[in-house]
């Protein structure tokens, strides 16, 4: 077999149509179960490389690119800044409550700012984009394959894997660690204000504790973590909608199964990322 | 009338005197899962020549297309664009022949996020970089205005009907002016009248542009009006190629079925 022969398979058992998640019918066996995992993960391996090698070579879809930045990106931001700031709210209620408990009220501020920058922000942004992004691309790419537009991109002599994969890939990978900074911001506003309502305190006083003693590591890898999460999130609901068949039904189900997929792999790949971070940055 | 060797020797003859057909389809086979939807299909079309597919509902018509243009891969068996065998090429090398052959869909398959203008634009804005938005506009216009849709542009596919959909979409196959049309049900679901203006629509183009073109219908009326010849598919099989005349002829007992149902 050549090369471009088996790169033209590629192409196709990428996109075979499957289950697009793993089934939790009691009828089929654990073996089963195992290799349609196997065979899920495999040809999202396939489908990964296929986007890679259509990212690297021109043309490049810098149009689309920003249409994505547009629509994944500045669409995002009220979402994730209010989940942002939501979460400085509450961890400055519940931290307040805890450390005072344990005589530590002092170092509330420092609580906050480190929680929020370390992992309330990226996580928060992770799970929000994946909502919010992942269903949108995976309900969009499955309503265009049941409906044969991506067929049309495919016959117009267009790479379907680089003008609507790659571009939206990309796009979630640019756009979250800039989301997550929106996310850090909000949330340590709010948790500020959270504390003055119940104690006064000014912003530059609880900057300046909250950030005692950290530096741009405590700060740098966190943010740059999620581009590891819009990579898990862009890259599922391509995949989970670009291969879905089945009409309306497999539109939803391409929806549905690209938010918990990707939220699933976002939190398992943080605990990874967490580790190496603690290793290589401790 | 030709048999299915004999299109084939016909085939490889003109490849050895120069005058290789536009489309070959030698021994194509295709099966999805344990279901044979082609066994063995041969036929060829030259420049300026349009061949209609008939058959039944379910009889691998569409999938004929879609072979050809490579959104399927055959199991075995090839598929020659201008004598290029479009088996082992990758997906951006696909792209270039794909340049070369427009494909209206049997649903039109415009992208519903764009206005008509925006689906006609589509192919010239990724193939023809060198034109500027002006020129780019004015041939939108022209091959809106070819189709009879020039009064649809700022319009969205959701917004106009099936048989404008299918001219818009007819309008988009030919914007890179294609060697190859590839034309699936053009006059499906659609009133006699629409039908109709559809087959002149065709006849037109195919006067203007001398496209080799095939047209995938079980409108036999429809498939009269615009073809040269005509396949009839069955369970897989071409049962024939003729002119329409010879269709008539035929002692073929589906022959005879297929034509006096239709």
């Amino acid at each position: 077999m050549t090369d471009s022969r088996a790169s033209a398979a590629a192409d196709m058992s990428a996109l075979r149509p499957g289950p697009p998640t793993l089934p939790a019918s009691s009828i089929v066996s654990t073996t089963g179960l195992i290799n349609q995992f196997l065979e899920w993960f495999g040809d999202l391996g396939i489908f990964f490389w296929q986007v890679v090698r259509a990212a690297v070579t021109p043309p490049f879809e810098f149009r689309e690119l920003f249409r994505q930045l547009d629509e994944i990106g500045s669409k995002s931001l009220p979402l994730v800044a209010l989940a942002g700031a939501a979460t400085g709210v509450v961890l400055s209620m519940e931290a307040r409550f805890s450390l005072t408990r344990f005589g530590a009220k002092s170092l509330l501020p420092a609580a906050i700012v480190f929680s929020i920058i370390h992992e309330t922000g990226p996580i928060i942004t992770g799970l929000v984009v994946s909502g919010r992004a992942g269903a949108g691309i995976g309900a969009e790419l499955a309503s265009m394959k049941v409906t044969e537009q991506i067929d049309a991109i495919e016959a117009s002599a267009v790479n379907p894997y680089r003008l609507l994969a790659a571009t939206r890939i990309l796009a979630c990978i640019l756009v979250l660690p800039l989301l997550t900074l929106a996310a850090d911001f909000a949330g340590l506003i709010m948790g500020w204000v959270a504390q003055a309502l119940v104690e006064p305190l000014s912003f530059h006083q609880f900057i300046n504790s909250g950030f005692k003693g950290a530096d741009f590591n405590d700060f740098l890898p966190p943010t740059f973590k999620t581009m590891v999460f819009g990579l898990i999130i862009g890259l599922i609901a391509c995949f989970q909608g670009m291969r879905t068949q089945g009409g309306a039904a497999g539109v939803g189900r391409a929806a549905t199964s690209s938010v918990v997929l990707s939220s699933l792999f976002v939190i398992l790949a943080d605990v990874v990322l967490v580790k190496i971070i603690l290793i290589f940055f401790p | 009338m030709d048999t299915i060797d004999q299109t084939a020797m016909k085939q490889g003859e003109a490849e050895k005197d120069g005058s290789a057909p536009v489309v070959a389809v030698v021994d194509l086979h295709k099966s999805f899962g344990s279901q044979n939807v082609l066994n063995g299909i041969s036929l060829a079309v030259g420049r300026g020549e349009t061949l209609a597919v008939l058959g039944r509902s379910g009889t691998g018509k569409s999938v004929l297309l879609r072979l050809i243009i490579g959104l399927e891969k055959p199991d075995s068996g090839s598929v020659r664009i201008h004598g290029q065998d479009i088996a082992d090429l990758a997906l951006d090398q696909m792209g270039e022949i794909r340049k070369k052959m427009g494909f209206l869909f049997q649903h039109a398959a415009l992208y519903d996020s764009l206005t008509v203008e925006q689906n006609v634009a589509f192919p010239l804005l990724h193939h023809k970089k060198e034109m500027s938005k002006s020129e780019r506009g004015d041939r939108v216009e022209e091959l809106l205005a070819e189709v009879g849709m020039e009064s649809a542009l700022a319009k969205m596919p959701s917004d106009i009907s099936g048989g404008m959909q299918k001219r818009v979409g007819l309008a988009r196959a030919l914007a890179l002016e294609p060697d190859i049309l590839l034309l699936d049900e053009p006059t499906a679901g659609l009133d006699p009248i629409s039908s109709g203006e559809i087959d002149d629509l065709i006849l037109k183009l195919q006067q203007e542009h001398h496209t080799a073109s095939i047209v995938v219908t079980h409108d036999l009326h429809s498939a009269k009006t615009v073809a040269d010849r005509l396949a009839l598919l069955n369970e897989g099989d071409i049962v024939i190629q003729g002119s329409f005349e010879e269709l008539q002829e035929s002692d073929i007992e589906f022959v005879r079925e297929f034509l006096k149902h239709s």
